[in-house]
């Protein structure tokens, strides 16, 4: 059931943002749908106890590389399909937390959850870089079709 | 060898087609791409571009003295569908499909163009976000509602604030203050359940998702300026959210 509501609610979130950032009206379902799975690794990793850092790595990993996929099939810029797909896994809970430890003068909690924000913000830029770089490689090796 | 003119013609082409990106949130690399590949497409071999997000440097090589022009970019949103349309309109110059007059007069239209989805469709929009944020987040369906409505209250503010007031950080951290009063008032009146899951919700769509990616991918792309002030920029926006944030949390 649990599983069913993340589904659901990460797809019509990550459209949602497709919205919000004005990306095309063909591509909001691509938005969605990049958005779901990424966040569905996210959500099956962290639920299995591997902790958020490699969730968050392993699912924008996952994100930029359909984005990638879409981006070349559609001829639209790749960020058209990522960002929107990215903002689920922007550390925001964290961050809030962390303003609430600070304001309640409690600093040393606040500054060891800012570190675990910062951790996983970096989590997010990894995974992106890493399969950009991989399909770099991968299109220079000539096993893919020539980019357009 | 073009002649002084058509340099100059070509030049105007590329530098619109770069503003027009560059303010609807495209990458750095991008714009620098497309204008280039624009220049070579319409017969400009030689040409250099510097673009930081508040600027756009273009100089022509092609003939002695060079043509050097900015272009000075004062304010940037985040319109997914100009960056699509410019795209097109390059790959079609690069494809030799259409010429510099039929062009320029695309990109024109571009620029004058109004295609952002309806206010209220994008406060809607945000409002859905906020509400699938919270159970994304692990809450309970029951507070669905009030961050539907504290999500939707804080976007509208901070467009409203930002029409009234151009200083954007003011008009975040006085947006996440009222998404901070609206989710405390769900809490008085018994209507939501988790405080922090809806103001969590609700936030969501002011994060600087964009611009946080942006900053990543100019950074690795070698484009120290830009993605180090876009990074600031982001940094900025997740301060006044946090700060708007803490002032409400301070009095409760």
């Amino acid at each position: 059931m649990s599983y069913v509501e993340q589904l659901v609610t990460s797809f019509i979130a990550s459209a949602a943002f497709g919205v919000i950032f004005n990306a095309p009206k063909e591509s909001l379902v691509k938005c969605g749908l990049s958005g779901m799975f990424g966040w569905m690794v996210y959500f099956t990793l962290t639920d299995y106890g591997f902790g958020p850092v490699l969730g968050t790595l392993a699912a924008s990993f996952l994100i930029a590389f359909i984005s990638q996929i879409f981006a070349k099939q559609y001829k639209m810029p790749m960020i058209i399909f990522s960002v929107a797909g990215v903002i689920p896994l922007v550390p925001g809970g964290l961050a809030y937390d962390t303003m609430r430890n600070f304001v309640e003068n409690d600093y040393n909690t606040g500054i060891a959850l800012a570190v675990k924000a910062s951790m996983i913000s970096g989590a997010i830029a990894v995974g992106l870089i890493f399969s950009e770089v991989l399909n770099y490689l991968l299109r220079k090796s000539g096993s893919q079709p020539t980019k357009q | 060898m073009k002649n002084r003119e058509e340099t100059y013609e070509i030049m105007d082409v590329c530098l619109l087609a770069g503003k027009i990106m560059l303010r609807s949130g495209a990458e750095t690399y991008r714009v620098e791409d497309t204008m280039q590949r624009i220049a070579s497409a319409l017969g400009i071999e030689q040409s250099h571009s510097y673009v930081t997000p508040t600027a756009i440097l273009f100089s022509a090589e092609d003939r002695k003295p060079e043509t050097t022009r900015l272009a000075r970019i004062s304010e940037r949103t985040t319109d997914l569908k100009k960056v699509v349309l410019v795209n097109d309109v390059s790959r079609r110059i690069s494809n030799g499909i259409i010429d510099l007059d039929e062009a320029r007069r695309q990109l024109r239209e571009i620029e004058t163009s109004q295609l952002m989805f309806s206010f209220w469709l994008q406060v809607l929009a945000a409002a859905l976000a906020s509400g699938c944020f919270v159970i994304m987040f692990q809450g309970g369906w029951y507070d669905f509602l009030p961050a539907f409505i504290a999500g939707g209250a804080g976007y509208y503010s901070v467009i409203l604030f930002h029409r009234l007031i151009p200083v954007k950080f003011f008009a975040e951290f006085l947006g996440s203050v009222i998404i901070g009063v609206v989710s405390y008032l769900f809490i008085i009146f018994h209507l939501g359940v988790e405080l922090d899951k809806i103001i969590i919700g609700a936030v969501m769509p002011l994060v600087p998702g964009l611009l946080l990616t942006n900053a990543v991918r100019d950074l690795m792309a070698g484009h120290l300026v830009s993605g180090i002030s876009k990074g600031a920029e982001a940094f900025l926006t997740a301060f006044a959210i946090g700060s708007g944030i803490a002032v409400v949390l301070s009095f409760l």
